[in-house]
């Protein structure tokens, strides 16, 4: 399992877990589409990355695909608690300004 | 000094092991967590970019060579697939050829930014080879445990 959801009151929390790379993101992008459409209802996302061992380009992809669906639904996104090593490539990205980081 | 060359097919299940492969023959040097970090980010970009725009859709070898020197680890990563048309181009941040697979762009600018020197070279239809430094700081004197 690289993913697990978790509805809280209005907020969907997705937990990640894995290596984020070009191998595993279709699965991971299924599984996180599928925990966002069956939560729709939610106002806002957050993806929770303490259990992202590792985090490429693929990964910042990953996020804003996820970004662009949530925004269909009216959804804000979120991120917490990504590693040093996330932390880096995120913060290069800018990626931060659309998801900030709570 | 200590120099290996490491070949495999261009299968995105070889990433892990591509950059894990690197991580554990820079670890010698004792590089600090960070260092070690950027290092198997840098790897897993190159190999990504030949993997998913050198063969895009066919099978295909890349070739990894590692040299280090004192503190320095020089890294050549290399394909044999379609090559960059326009290099200046593709070295802008953003900038991607897949605007339909929820690409970044970033691949090029994380390996600039996160390795000390970058260079890459590329010929349509011939490959491409991206070519990287890392210059590993200093070991402090005594401070094994805190790295």
């Amino acid at each position: 399992m690289r993913m697990q959801g978790d509805r809280r009151g209005d907020n969907l929390y997705i937990y990640l877990f894995g290596e984020l790379d070009e191998h595993n993101v279709s699965e991971m992008r299924e599984q996180a589409d599928r925990l966002i459409d069956e939560n729709a209802s939610s106002t806002r996302a957050v993806f929770d990355l303490a259990g992202v061992k590792f985090m490429d380009s693929t990964g910042i992809g990953f996020l804003i695909g996820r970004y662009k669906r949530l925004k269909r639904y009216g959804m804000a996104m979120y991120l917490e608690n990504p590693d040093a090593g996330a932390d880096k490539v995120l913060s290069l990205s800018g990626i931060y300004t659309l998801m900030p980081k709570i | 000094m200590n120099e290996m060359k490491l070949y495999i097919p261009a299968r995105s299940e070889n990433e892990v092991f591509a950059r894990n492969v690197v991580a554990a023959f820079a670890l010698p040097l004792n590089p600090t967590l960070s260092e070690l970090s950027d290092v198997k980010t840098a790897v897993s970009e190159a190999v990504t970019n030949c993997i998913v725009h050198g063969y895009r859709d066919r099978e295909g070898e890349i070739q990894i060579t590692c040299r280090t020197e004192g503190r320095r680890l020089h890294i050549e990563i290399s394909d044999s697939g379609r090559g960059i048309g326009d290099v200046e181009q593709a070295l802008q941040p953003f900038f991607t050829t897949l605007e339909d697979e929820e690409r970044s762009g970033m691949g090029f600018t994380i390996m600039q930014t996160f390795m000390d020197e970058f260079s890459v070279r590329s010929k349509p239809n011939e490959g491409t080879t991206v070519t990287m430094t890392k210059c590993f700081a200093p070991e402090a004197d005594g401070d094994a445990d805190a790295r």
